[in-house]
C-alpha cells in the first residue's frame, strides 16, 4: 500500500512541476527563450502572494484575482523591455539576459524579505485531506495543485488550436518573418505569451509558497525542476510536460520512500538518463530535437 | 616579421594593389612587452609588499582565470555554460584526494585540473547535445547533481566537508606567497592558453560554431570537436581554480565549493568586459573587483548592481566595455587576428 501512496502523491506533486514547466515549455516554443528566470518569478509570485494575503488578512487564493493580471502584467513588460530587446541581439543574449534577471531578482528579494523561509496562507485548504482505502491519505491542496495543472494545460492547449490567437502564435512560433509578411503583429503575440508564461509562474508560485516553504534562492531549484520536466515530457508538448512533471514527482517520491538522501539525485539521474537514451524527450517531433541541438533553422 | 606573408604581387592581376597580412602591430609587440612586464612585477609582490596586496592581487587573478576560462567557452565557443562550479568542485575535492594521498598540494593544482577535465568527458557526450539555452540549464542540473554526489560521499566527509592536509609543514607567509604564485601562474596560463588556442585555427573555427554550426559544419568545421575541446579545456581550467580555491581555505565543503556564485561571476565578469576578446575579461575582471571593493558593504545589493550592468551590457553593449573601447579607438593589443595593409 506503502507504494501505491507514494506512486499517487508522486503524480500530485508531478502536477505542481507540470504547473511551473508550462510558462517555461511555451516560452521556448514561441519565442525560443529559454527563460532562465522562470524559477525566480514563480518565487516573486509567491512573495507577491505573501505581501497581498498579509496587508488583506485573506487566505492567498482570494488575492489571485489580483496577483495573476500583475503578474501577466510584469511578464508583457519583461518581454517588451528586456525579453525582445535581447532577441534582437543573437541567440546567447536571451540566456545572458534572463540569467542576469534571475541574479538581480534573488538578491532584491534578500534585500527586500531577507533570507527566512515563509510560508503562504492557505486557508482550510491547506489542511483537508481525504481518504482513499485504508493506508492512502490525499490532502485537497495537492489534489487542487495537480487539477490546477491540469486546467491550465487544458485551456492553453484550447487557446492555441482553437482560437485566432492561437493561430497566431502557432505561425509566429513556426516562422516570425512570414508571420509578419502575413500581417500578424508579432510583438503583441509574444508580449501575450509572456505575460501568460509569467503568470502560470506565479500561480505555481502560489501552490509551491502554500504546500512547503519558499526563501529568496528557491528560484534555481524550481527552475532545475520545470527544465527537467520540459526536457523528459518533450520540447514544446504541452502535454509532454505534464507527462514529464507527473515521471520526476513519482521518481521523487518513491525514491524518496527508500531514502530521502537520494531522492533529488534519482531526479537528476532521471532526467540525465533521457538526455542519453531520448535526448528529444519522450514526446517531440524532430523538428524540435534539431532547434535543441542548434542544428535548427528557428525564425 | 616572419610570418608576413604578400598576397597579390604575382603580377598577373596588376590592377590588385599588393598587401602585407601580418599578426604583430606596434601596438601588439609593445603591449604584450608590458604585459611581461607587468607578471614578473606580479610575481615579486610577496617579496617586496608582502601579505596585505596578496589577499586582494589573489582574488583579482581568480576573477582573471575564470574569467578567460568561461570566455573560451561561451565567448568564442558559444557554448554558455552556468554549471562551471560543478569543476570548481571536482577540482577542490581531487585537491582534496590528491593531498590526502601525500602528493604535495601545490602540485596537486595540475592533477585537479587534469582530473576535472576527465570528468568532464564523459559529461560533455550528455550535454554538448543540447545548445544555447538548453545546454545552459542542463550544465545547472550537472552542477547541482554533482553536489549532491559529494554530500552523499562519507569519504570525503558528506555534508560537512573535509579539510585539506598536507599544508601543515608551510608557515603562514610562505604559504600564503606560495598560493599567490599558483593563483599567478594559474591565471596566466589561462589568459597565455586562450591566446594561444584562438592565435591558431582553432579560434576562426570556434568563432565560426558559435555564430552558425550549420554552416560551419558545412564549411568542413568540425563542430562536435571544437565544442569538445573548449569544453574540455575550460573544464580542467576551473578545476585548477577549484583547486586553488581549496588551498585558500583549507576546507572543502559542498555547497561552498559547486556554489552558483563561480558561474554567476564568471558570466558577469566577461560580460561587463566584453566577450570574445581576449582583453575583455580581463577588464571585466578589473571592473568587478574594483566594485567589489567599493560595494562590499552593501551585500546583497552589489550582484543587484552587478546584474543589471550584465543585462545592459548585453543589451547596450554585446561586446562589453572592451569592445566599446576598440571599436571607438581601433585598438588591438595582442597579436591574435590578422591586419591587412597596403603596400607602399
Amino acid at each position: 500500500m506503502n507504494w501505491v501512496n507514494a506512486v499517487i502523491q508522486g503524480m500530485l506533486l508531478g502536477g505542481q512541476y507540470a504547473l511551473i514547466a508550462c510558462g517555461l515549455s511555451l516560452m521556448f516554443g514561441v519565442m525560443r527563450i529559454v527563460n532562465i528566470a522562470h524559477g525566480d518569478l514563480a518565487v516573486c509570485g509567491a512573495y507577491l502572494g505573501l505581501v497581498l494575503s498579509s496587508a488583506l488578512g485573506v487566505p492567498v487564493w482570494v488575492t489571485l484575482p489580483l496577483l495573476l493580471p500583475a503578474a501577466f502584467l510584469a511578464g508583457m513588460a519583461l518581454q517588451v523591455l528586456l525579453f525582445g530587446r535581447a532577441l534582437r541581439h543573437g541567440v546567447l543574449a536571451p540566456v545572458l539576459v534572463t540569467f542576469g534577471l534571475s541574479v538581480m531578482i534573488e538578491n532584491l528579494l534578500q534585500v527586500a524579505a531577507t533570507s527566512d523561509p515563509r510560508g503562504l496562507n492557505g486557508g482550510a485548504l491547506a489542511l483537508a485531506s481525504f481518504h482513499i482505502g485504508s493506508g492512502i491519505t490525499v490532502s485537497w491542496l495537492f489534489l487542487t495543485a495537480f487539477l490546477t495543472a491540469c486546467t491550465v494545460l487544458s485551456c492553453l492547449q484550447l487557446l492555441l488550436s482553437r482560437t485566432s490567437w492561437g493561430r497566431k502564435v502557432r505561425a509566429t512560433a513556426d516562422d516570425v518573418d512570414t508571420a509578419r509578411l502575413v500581417g500578424i503583429r508579432v510583438r503583441p503575440v509574444f508580449a501575450t505569451v509572456a505575460g501568460i508564461a509569467v503568470a502560470t509562474a506565479a500561480l505555481a508560485g502560489v501552490f509551491i509558497g502554500t504546500i512547503g516553504t519558499f526563501d529568496p534562492l528557491a528560484g534555481t531549484n524550481t527552475l532545475i525542476f520545470a527544465f527537467e520536466a520540459v526536457v523528459i515530457g518533450g520540447i514544446g508538448s504541452l502535454w509532454g510536460t505534464l507527462v514529464g512533471g507527473v515521471a520526476l514527482g513519482v521518481t521523487q517520491v518513491v525514491v524518496g520512500e527508500i531514502n530521502q538522501a537520494y531522492a533529488v539525485l534519482a531526479v537528476n539521474l532521471l532526467f540525465l538518463a533521457v538526455l542519453t537514451v531520448r535526448p528529444g524527450g519522450l514526446f517531440t517531433s524532430r523538428q524540435a530535437v534539431r532547434e535543441l541541438q542548434g542544428l535548427g533553422a528557428p525564425g | 616579421m616572419s610570418r608576413d606573408t604578400a598576397i597579390g604581387s604575382r603580377g598577373a592581376q596588376p590592377s590588385v594593389t599588393p598587401v602585407t597580412v601580418s599578426r604583430w602591430s606596434r601596438t601588439a609587440s609593445a603591449f604584450t612587452g608590458v604585459c611581461l612586464v607587468a607578471v614578473v612585477i606580479l610575481a615579486v609582490v610577496p617579496y617586496v609588499i608582502g601579505g596585505p596586496a596578496e589577499q586582494p592581487l589573489i582574488t583579482l587573478l581568480t576573477f582573471i582565470a575564470m574569467a578567460s576560462q568561461w570566455n573560451l567557452l561561451a565567448g568564442f565557443s558559444g557554448l554558455t555554460s552556468f554549471g562551471q562550479n560543478a569543476y570548481i568542485g571536482v577540482g577542490a575535492y581531487a585537491l582534496y584526494l590528491v593531498a590526502a594521498g601525500g602528493i604535495n598540494p601545490f602540485a596537486g593544482i595540475i592533477l585537479a585540473a587534469i582530473a576535472a577535465a576527465v570528468v568532464s568527458l564523459p559529461v560533455s557526450a550528455l550535454v554538448l547535445r543540447l545548445s544555447g539555452g538548453y545546454f545552459a540549464v542542463a550544465t545547472l542540473v550537472v552542477a547541482a547533481t554533482f553536489q549532491i554526489i559529494a554530500s552523499l560521499s562519507p569519504s570525503v566527509g558528506g555534508t560537512t566537508g573535509v579539510s585539506v592536509p598536507g599544508l601543515a609543514g608551510y608557515g603562514d607567509v610562505l604559504r600564503e606567497a606560495l598560493i599567490y604564485w599558483a593563483t599567478l601562474a594559474v591565471a596566466v596560463a589561462s589568459v597565455a592558453g586562450v591566446c594561444v588556442l584562438v592565435r591558431r585555427t582553432f579560434g576562426l573555427d570556434a568563432r565560426a560554431v558559435s555564430s552558425d554550426p550549420v554552416g560551419a559544419a558545412s564549411s568542413g568545421v568540425r563542430v562536435g570537436r571544437i565544442r569538445l575541446l573548449a569544453y574540455l579545456a575550460a573544464a580542467g581550467g576551473a578545476g585548477a581554480v577549484g583547486a586553488l580555491i581549496a588551498l585558500q581555505t583549507l576546507y572543502v565543503e559542498p555547497t561552498t565549493v559547486f556554489s552558483i556564485q563561480y558561474s554567476v561571476y564568471m558570466l558577469f565578469l566577461v560580460l561587463v568586459g566584453g566577450m570574445g576578446t581576449i582583453e575583455g575579461p580581463i577588464v571585466g575582471a578589473l571592473v568587478l573587483f574594483a566594485l567589489q571593493e567599493t560595494l562590499s558593504a552593501y551585500g546583497a545589493w552589489y550582484l543587484v548592481i552587478v546584474g543589471c550592468l550584465a543585462v545592459v551590457a548585453t543589451l547596450a553593449a554585446s561586446r562589453g566595455l572592451w569592445g566599446l573601447a576598440s571599436e571607438r579607438f581601433g585598438w588591438s593589443l595582442l597579436p591574435v587576428g590578422y591586419r591587412v595593409r597596403q603596400e607602399e
